[in-house]
């Protein structure tokens, strides 16, 4: 823990945490990303235009920007809920597997509240979606109060569970599309859908309404982790398990809660990305949101704000390696390895600082890491 | 952060180079969308990108393609080519059906063509390239009910679409075809003609899975498997490969893996061979003559767009009794006379 001298120094202690770390490891990953794509043969001139088309595909025309949020919203609420559980010292690596049941319930309300209006519709299919996923995180949390299984172990146990569990209920009458014999789930009706916003501009605009419950939820998570009690239960056994029960803080629950909300969260992410862009489930639709979630907790340090920036850094980096692949050519598995890059380098604070010794401070910075 | 992804990360990137885009400015591009096996699966993707790099020889235009690596990529994929100035965009695969039909409908100007789906009703700026598979499949069951030695052949799909299912229904009669011309039993696991289920991975992209369901089709007395899943049926070939070919055969599809799979090429008793290259390559050669039209392109047995490939190293293997009753079926299916549908 960092050591409070003064307001000043713990200001500029996070200030290097929060903010040069991650910059500096995503300069880092950009650069390696280059010697990558350089070591593989491609020329200069293409790594540049690669680049430069990474910058136009994420913020350089109104579909850039609209496809970054598209991209951007499921991370940073699967984030959310894995920052949450973060804090409360569980690592939780089942957010894929809350996706998938958070996006399943969405799709099954969705579907059968059809015949309601969009003011019922829309939010009970919200809601179905993060009871799912918290229910189904809620498995992990009591597994690990009630008999001590690690939630690593038994998360990644529950999102191959998950996995399985789609294929069968994607075949089951109640879900399945009529006539394909293939998994995959009815279409959404119209009033249970995250509304597109800006259609009306051009019809190819994807950007939709689950920005604003992206942005709620930000909020929510702040309010929840510094100004509730709740979240300060979190914090305090995430910090020391011990010294938080001794303080009469009742550990068992605290487990199950902090996964409940994470899986809700998780289950949020599921169910934005079933009712607001793809409009159905298949095998498929969780795409690995959950995992990559993992890495945009770790990039925001586990705070819902940054949170919320490494989301749209990993959104624009999505939305930029499509127009990376489309301008240069240049396969959109760099950007899988640019991730990974930033991931490493975010884990090792230690190496940023040596790279890149600007701007941090000598002397009590040196102490941390204790 | 995709663990299925990395390990096709290195290759990917050196196909992606072979395509320096740049220089001077081209009259006419065409751009392909894949679906989640990439652009270098050895079979699918890779059979429909041949059209496009046949097509940048043959006519000196420019070609693009993105990857699709989920579900999720494929409205993004399209709608960020929409942008790019394609002159036609080819859409690869049947689960890119629906998101090709909102983005045609959306931009009724931009020329479209999806290999592997038929709508009904019709697009008008859609071309749907679908193939009798069928066809080609009744020939390979008939091969490897003639081949096989335990009297046991076995299939797996990738997910049950109809694309996928019609190699399965035809290898499936074609192995009853043999049975009732020869009296015999040779039995076929993986794939049920009546309640139309069978044995599927759920995905086009995960070798290990190959490897893991044709183990399980061997276990069960297998030596021939024809695995219907683009590059999942690499796997598949590899375990092919490490047992031994008097073990258990390989049937490839789409490509002539023969070809496409150097490494493993001797583990191929022959492919169902799908030519998304020569229709994908048609359909350009129309787009830059003026003469793009929304409908339906059919490839079969008789005009060359599905066939059965050659057995290269397994040729002397083959009786040659069993290669003249191979062209006699073939002859009898172009002209009618026999059904593989029935």
């Amino acid at each position: 823990m960092e050591k409070a001298v003064s307001g000043r120094v713990i200001g500029r202690t996070q200030f290097e945490d929060l903010v040069l770390v991650p910059l500096y490891a995503f300069v880092a990953a950009l650069v390696l990303g280059a010697v990558v794509m350089f070591a593989t043969g491609v020329d200069l001139a293409t790594i540049g235009q690669s680049f430069v088309a990474l910058v136009r595909g994420s913020v350089g025309s109104l579909n850039a920007v609209s496809e970054t949020l598209t991209a951007a919203a499921p991370l940073v609420l699967a984030g959310l809920g894995l920052a949450l559980g973060f804090r409360a010292g569980l690592f939780n690596i089942g957010a894929e597997g809350q996706v998938i049941m958070g996006g399943l319930a969405a799709v099954v309300a969705g579907v059968a509240l059809g015949g309601m209006p969009a003011i019922v519709a829309l939010p009970l299919s919200i809601l179905a979606g993060a009871l799912a996923g918290a229910l189904y995180a809620g498995i992990a949390g009591w597994l690990r109060a009630a008999t001590g299984a690690h939630e690593v172990i038994s998360t990644i146990m529950l999102n191959l569970i998950s996995y399985r569990l789609l294929d069968y209920l994607l075949r089951t009458p109640l879900i399945q599309k009529e006539g394909r014999d293939d998994p995959i789930s009815k279409s959404i009706p119209e009033v249970a859908e995250l509304p597109r916003l800006l259609t009306f501009i051009d019809v190819n605009l994807r950007v939709h309404a689950g920005i604003f419950l992206m942005l709620a939820m930000v909020a929510v998570a702040y309010w929840l982790l510094f100004r509730s009690k709740l979240g300060f239960e979190f914090r305090a056994s995430g910090e020391n398990a011990i010294a938080a029960r001794f303080a009469g803080i009742n550990a068992g629950m605290t487990i199950v809660l902090a996964m409940c909300v994470a899986g809700a969260l998780a289950g949020l992410a599921g169910a934005n990305q079933v009712l607001g862009v793809l409009d159905r489930a298949t095998p498929g639709f969780s795409a690995g949101i959950g995992f990559d979630a993992i890495a945009v907790a770790l990039l925001g340090r586990s705070h819902p704000v940054g949170v919320l920036f490494a989301g749209l850094l990993f959104g624009a980096l999505e939305a930029g390696g499509r127009q990376m692949q489309v301008d240069a050519g240049v396969s959109i598995d760099l950007i899988g390895i640019i991730q990974a890059l930033i991931i490493v380098f975010i884990a090792a604070p230690l190496l940023v600082r040596a790279l890149f010794p600007w701007g941090f401070r000598r002397g009590p910075s040196k102490k941390e890491g204790s | 952060m995709k663990a299925i992804r990395s390990n096709r990360v290195f290759s990917a990137i050196a196909v992606a180079t072979a395509l320096v885009v740049g220089g001077p400015a081209f009259a006419f591009t065409a751009c392909q969308v894949t679906d989640t096996g990439g652009i270098d699966d050895n079979s699918f993707n890779q059979t429909a990108w041949k059209g496009v790099q046949d097509a940048i020889e043959d006519f000196g235009i420019e070609g693009r393609f993105l990857e699709s690596t989920a579900e999720t990529d494929y409205e993004a994929n399209i709608n960020s080519l929409i942008d790019g100035a394609c002159d036609i965009i080819v859409t690869v695969g049947f689960l890119l059906g629906d998101a090709t039909r909102d983005a045609a409908l959306a931009n009724p100007d931009q020329p479209f063509s999806i290999v592997d789906f038929a709508y009904d009703p019709e697009i008008p700026n859609v071309l749907g390239q679908v193939y009798a598979t069928d066809q080609a499949a009744f020939l390979a069951g008939y091969l490897a009910a003639g081949m096989t030695e335990t009297k046991i052949v076995g299939t797996f799909g990738g997910i049950n679409i109809p694309p996928v299912t019609i190699f399965m229904d035809g290898f499936v009669k074609g192995v009853e075809h043999w049975n009732a011309a020869k009296d015999d039993a040779v039995e076929v696991l993986g794939w049920n003609l009546e309640d139309r289920e069978g044995l599927f991975t759920n995905n086009f992209d995960n070798l290990d899975d190959g490897r893991a369901f044709a183990q399980n089709l061997y276990d069960e007395g297998a030596d021939i498997v024809l695995p219907v899943a683009g590059p999942v049926g690499l796997g598949s070939a590899t375990l092919a490969d490490e047992l031994g070919i008097d073990q258990l055969k390989i049937i490839g599809v789409d490509a002539d893996l023969y070809f496409t799979d150097t490494e493993r090429q001797h583990v191929y008793l022959t492919s169902i061979t799908k030519r998304m290259d020569a229709t994908v390559r048609a359909v350009i050669e129309a787009t830059m003559k003026g003469e793009f039209e929304g409908g339906l392109l059919v490839g079969t047995l008789e005009n060359g767009g599905v066939g059965l490939a050659p057995f290269h190293d397994m040729d002397g293997l083959v009786p040659d009794d069993l290669k003249a009753e191979l062209e006699a079926l073939r002859v009898g299916i172009i002209d009618g006379s026999i059904s593989v549908s029935d």
